[in-house]
């Protein structure tokens, strides 16, 4: 569904890879690894419509990446998009009303309750702790299940290992239920998929 | 569409209600820039009130110039930006939203503060009028414009400064049909026309600076 080809990268005039091609399909799982620098965050912002390629294409179910595809895809960079303004729940709460998601109440607090940090809902985001902060935004998982492709950039770090064993989960049970999930990791952290690959960028 | 509009305005203004500070600074220095005049170029009225709305609205230039690069800089640092530009939502609303709650958040304010300088000015009643139609129909444009302008220098080291050495020759049109349709109020001619151009300059002003905007927003983020 999700396929690239013959996709290159340049930052600041270096060129990051070149000739990619990579296919996912329903279920697939796709683990980005590699050097600091060697261009994970760069694919994962080209796949996601964020970034123009130097060449070749990112397509999704046959056509190439516009409109259409940013409804049926979710991005999380390294910022975590927490404002300090507001609560964890108001936080959560825009960030799944601007992806067109269910914003119902009950839904925002199952979701912070699976990533652990209900008591926290009421609070501003201000006193969060780096790890809460991330915890914060991974919630938006809880409530994307109907969102087919996840582009997650470094889930698992700052997170401590509960945080990172109730990611994982999530991330096993979309890719059961037929979703994609593309992650980059430093870490090797186990998920339960039937079709795992990995590629390895070399900077 | 017009939901995303209205969630994304009233987040804003949510967020500055928290923020206070960042609001007040801008009205406070509008209402001290405007008040300086008075006391440089001394008490005589005949010439505080031929010179009030120029002042009125080169204050109100720079106060905008001035709050303006926080239009988009918050939300590129903490990633709400990004999140944004990868969201369903189409972009030009989410420029438009932020700009209006940047107009409701500043311009408004300005332009309901202007009449009370015009007193200091010893501005006639007719004249006041004038001066806060000229503002209400005026200061949509510097949001508008000023979108363009801080979506443009986003990111940039020294963006402030550059942010006003770009966008202040934009609104040299709204400064000459604003300050014009309160002088010629003063001297008995009919502002009607002046505010007219006004309105015709925010009208080109919606569709090009948030459609600017959008494309500089890409860019940036690229």
């Amino acid at each position: 569904m999700l396929e690239t080809t013959a996709l290159a990268c340049e930052r600041g005039g270096m060129r990051l890879f070149s000739d990619l091609g990579v296919a996912l399909q329903a279920g697939g799982l796709l683990r980005v690894r590699g050097n600091n620098g060697s261009g994970k965050t760069t694919l994962l912002r080209t796949l996601a419509g964020l970034t123009r390629p130097a060449a070749g294409s990112v397509r999704w179910r046959g056509e190439p990446i516009g409109d259409d595809f940013r409804r049926e895809m979710l991005f999380l960079g390294h910022a975590a998009a927490v404002k300090d303004e507001m609560t964890v729940s108001e936080n959560l709460e825009f960030s799944s009303r601007i992806s067109c998601l269910d914003v119902a109440e009950s839904k925002i607090r199952d979701a912070l309750e699976c990533l652990g940090i209900v008591r926290l809902a009421d609070l501003p985001a201000r006193y969060l702790s780096q790890g809460q902060r991330k915890r914060a935004a991974l919630a938006r998982l809880a409530l994307s299940a109907s969102v087919p492709l996840w582009l997650l950039d470094e889930p698992f770090s700052a997170l401590d290992d509960e945080a990172i064993a109730r990611v994982s989960a999530l991330c096993a049970a979309h890719l059961a239920a037929g979703g994609m999930v593309v992650l980059t990791s430093h870490q090797d952290i186990p998920i339960a998929a039937a079709d795992a690959r990995a590629i390895e960028m070399r900077g | 569409m017009l939901q995303a509009y209205a969630f994304i305005v009233r987040r804003e203004l949510r967020l500055a209600l928290r923020r206070k500070g960042d609001v007040l600074n801008v009205l406070v220095f509008f209402i001290v820039v405007a008040s300086l005049f008075p006391l440089g170029v001394g008490p005589e009225p005949g010439q505080l009130r031929a010179m009030a709305a120029g002042v009125v609205w080169i204050a109100a230039l720079l106060a905008a110039v001035l709050s303006l690069p926080r239009l988009f800089a918050a939300d590129h640092a903490d990633g709400t930006l990004e999140q944004m530009l990868v969201s369903p939502q189409p972009l030009l609303v989410i420029v438009l939203s932020k700009a209006s709650a940047h107009w409701l958040l500043t311009g408004l304010p300005l332009a309901l503060t202007a009449p009370l300088i015009g007193l200091q000015y010893d501005l006639p009643t007719d004249a006041l009028g004038v001066l806060l139609a000229s503002l209400l129909i005026g200061t949509p444009v510097l949001s508008l414009l000023g979108s363009a302008g801080a979506a443009l220098t986003l990111g940039v080291h020294g963006g402030g400064a550059l942010l006003g050495l770009l966008v202040l020759p934009l609104f040299v049109p709204v400064l000459v049909f604003g300050a014009g349709a309160v002088t010629s109020t003063l001297i008995g001619i009919n502002p009607s026309a002046h505010l007219s151009l006004l309105g015709a300059f925010l009208a080109v002003s919606s569709l090009i600076g948030p459609w600017a905007a959008c494309a500089a927003l890409r860019v940036a983020l690229d």
